[in-house]
């Protein structure tokens, strides 16, 4: 693993995805470093633009393509304000890929409730892919998905092809609708009236504002689906994804090496987690 | 480990000698403080006169020679619409001398942390296996407490240990380089007599610490402890500025910063040490702060050092030499925290009824 070095990367595409964030399409420049490197669904990786600094962004793309990385960057410093004037052509470098990943061997066999919140879709979108490309081997796949308000929708463009070629059952929310939006409006919470749910063979992936955690972990669990059955992905400003640097440390626990992904038993247990 | 017998008119000789031969380091006082008590530091020492030997205890530790206050971690060099990166793990030969027991129980910490694990780290790697630690024994000051965290001896982590027997120094040699540099000096193998005044001199030390703190049981306590007002009690004193890490031989959080340079041909990134009590610590992109009040910081620079870090290397990360407390604006030491601490907890015990009588 590249630890103090990082893969020169291309950027090879940018998709303007709201006012705030972005997709940037990446593609290592080096063949045997592409050939090399592998994430699984979950983790992340350290995004470094020189000179401005590096930063934690969870891979959105699919763990089985190996051309290319989609990370979806939200402008919220300065590192990420610098890429946000940066084009096509651009050159980064990646570390990585650290943290633990969504155990998807474990959840096969079983119903998937996939939730997220805002842009808690992203470290959600490798998961996805990789149910898309395993779907024999899960049962029923339900994904939640809520935002402030429409415009804040992300990725709106593969919920046909997640809904309709993919079964997911898609469910979407809005806090503050609009008057085009003729979905739901209200809590993520209230979307969990329109799914049946079978606390017996279901795994819950998570992902979203810390608010969020508590409210939907709290229902899932008054449900009866097991805690240790529950995940979520933790955000931290990590700076070196090690567990040395200690910015990401919750008690005794590193979110860059112990998670972002944690199941609910160990979250819950964590003071200061969420 | 080699013990060796050494008079002290030839241990001066052979530290000259070292310290002539290489880049040294070693106390020397640098100030008095406003109590007109003598503030020492580690320096550069180029002979064996510069060096304080009856010297109680640095304000700084030596843990600024493993982990500098700023390194730099790589350096970028643009040209066109590229760059080139360069990473070294280069570190100078240095000789560190007169650190005493607990200084070198922090380096011991400080190598669980950096060398183990998966990811050790090699900048530190390198100035650690290029140092040679000399040690030396001290009897402790009155607000030193490594009894209380078990590290006022140490049994490994340096070169070479000098305890103060008298005429004589009584050295552990735990270094084949140390070996080979003192056969050129004249040292004996101890006999029983020097066995013994060894053994007077660690009771000695060991009777002769007035701070003790009970830190049994300390995990469980912080962790039932959590919600307890003793940390907004101490947090509305902490002033949050960070000198508590700096001081402290084991505090080792970072952050890492990169800047370019003047003429924007370059850039560096660099680590910077930082301070779990400075008000940006736990803070997130977008703004979200998850420790944003004093007490939450400081609550959990003492779950660290007493409890996060023993539940992953099964000891606490504290050594005890109490430099945070002696150098805290605030007049905030570890000592009453953990007691006041204990005593929140006592004042709750003593409430409960006694255990039901068998029957």
């Amino acid at each position: 693993m590249n630890t103090d070095m990082g893969y020169k990367c291309t950027v090879t595409n940018i998709v303007r995805l709201t006012r705030q964030e972005k997709l940037f399409q990446i593609r290592i420049i080096d063949p045997v470093e592409r050939a090399l490197f592998r994430f699984r669904p979950g983790q992340f990786l350290m995004l470094e633009l020189p000179g401005y600094g590096e930063v934690p962004i969870s891979i959105s793309s699919s763990s089985s393509n190996h051309e290319f990385l989609e990370l979806c960057i939200r402008k919220a410093g300065s590192v990420t304000s610098a890429l946000f004037n940066a084009g096509e052509g651009t050159r980064v470098a990646i570390r990585g890929p650290f943290g633990s990943s969504f155990p998807m061997d474990e959840m096969a066999g079983h119903n998937v409730l996939l939730i997220a919140g805002g842009l808690g879709i992203a470290p959600l979108r490798a998961p996805l892919f990789w149910i898309n490309e395993h779907r024999n081997r899960f049962l029923d796949v339900s994904l939640l998905y809520g935002a402030k308000d429409p415009s804040q929708l992300l990725f709106t463009w593969q919920f046909n092809e997640w809904d309709m070629i993919s079964h997911i059952g898609l469910h979407t929310i809005v806090e503050q609708g609009t008057e085009e939006w003729t979905g739901k409006t209200g809590m993520i919470t209230e979307l969990f009236n329109d799914i049946a749910i079978d606390p017996a063979t279901t795994y819950a992936i998570v992902c979203g504002p810390p608010v969020m955690f508590k409210f939907v972990c709290g229902y899932l669990d008054r449900l009866g689906i097991p805690m240790n059955r529950m995940f979520v992905s933790l955000e931290r400003r990590m700076h070196c994804g090690m567990g040395k640097c200690c910015r990401c440390m919750v008690g005794s626990t590193f979110t860059c090496i112990d998670g972002p992904v944690f199941d609910y038993w160990s979250v819950m247990n964590l003071k200061e987690a969420i | 480990m080699i013990y060796k017998i050494i008079s002290k008119a030839e241990f001066k000789r052979f530290i000259d000698a070292l310290v002539r031969s290489n880049s040294s380091f070693g106390p020397r006082m640098v100030d008095t403080d406003s109590r007109g008590e003598a503030v020492y530091q580690f320096q550069p020492v180029s002979s064996v006169d510069e060096i304080a030997f009856d010297y109680t205890r640095t304000a700084s530790s030596a843990k600024h020679f493993f982990l500098p206050f700023r390194q730099e971690l790589s350096r970028f060099h643009f040209h066109d619409d590229d760059w080139d990166q360069k990473v070294s793990y280069e570190a100078d030969p240095v000789v560190l001398f007169g650190l005493r027991a607990c200084d070198i129980s922090a380096l011991n910490i400080l190598d669980d942390v950096l060398l183990n694990g998966h990811f050790p780290s090699a900048y530190y790697l390198a100035k650690r296996k290029n140092t040679f630690v000399i040690g030396m024994d001290h009897l402790p000051l009155p607000d030193c407490f490594c009894k209380s965290m078990n590290h006022h001896t140490v049994p490994t982590g340096f070169n070479l240990f000098c305890s103060d027997i008298g005429d004589e120094y009584y050295l552990a040699i735990n270094s084949s380089k140390a070996f080979n540099f003192l056969r050129e000096f004249e040292t004996r193998d101890p006999q029983y007599d020097e066995n013994c005044r060894l053994a007077e001199r660690r009771k000695l030390i060991s009777s002769s610490f007035r701070t003790e703190i009970d830190v049994t049981g300390l995990p469980a306590i912080l962790d039932i402890e959590f919600d307890s007002p003793v940390w907004k009690k101490w947090g509305d004193k902490c002033l949050s500025c960070g000198t508590c890490a700096m001081v402290c031989p084991t505090c080792y959080c970072y952050s890492v910063e990169e800047s370019f340079e003047p003429d924007l041909q370059s850039s560096s990134r660099q680590k910077r040490l930082y301070s779990c009590n400075l008000v940006d610590f736990a803070a997130v992109a977008g703004g979200h702060n998850f420790r944003p009040k004093n007490g939450d910081r400081l609550k959990y620079r003492y779950y660290h050092q007493h409890r996060g870090f023993a539940e992953n290397a099964n000891q606490q990360i504290c050594v005890g030499c109490n430099r945070c407390g002696k150098a805290c604006l605030a007049g905030i030491n570890p000592k009453d925290v953990i007691n006041d601490l204990r005593l929140e907890k006592d004042t709750c015990t003593t409430s409960v009824s006694s255990s039901p009588a068998r029957s």
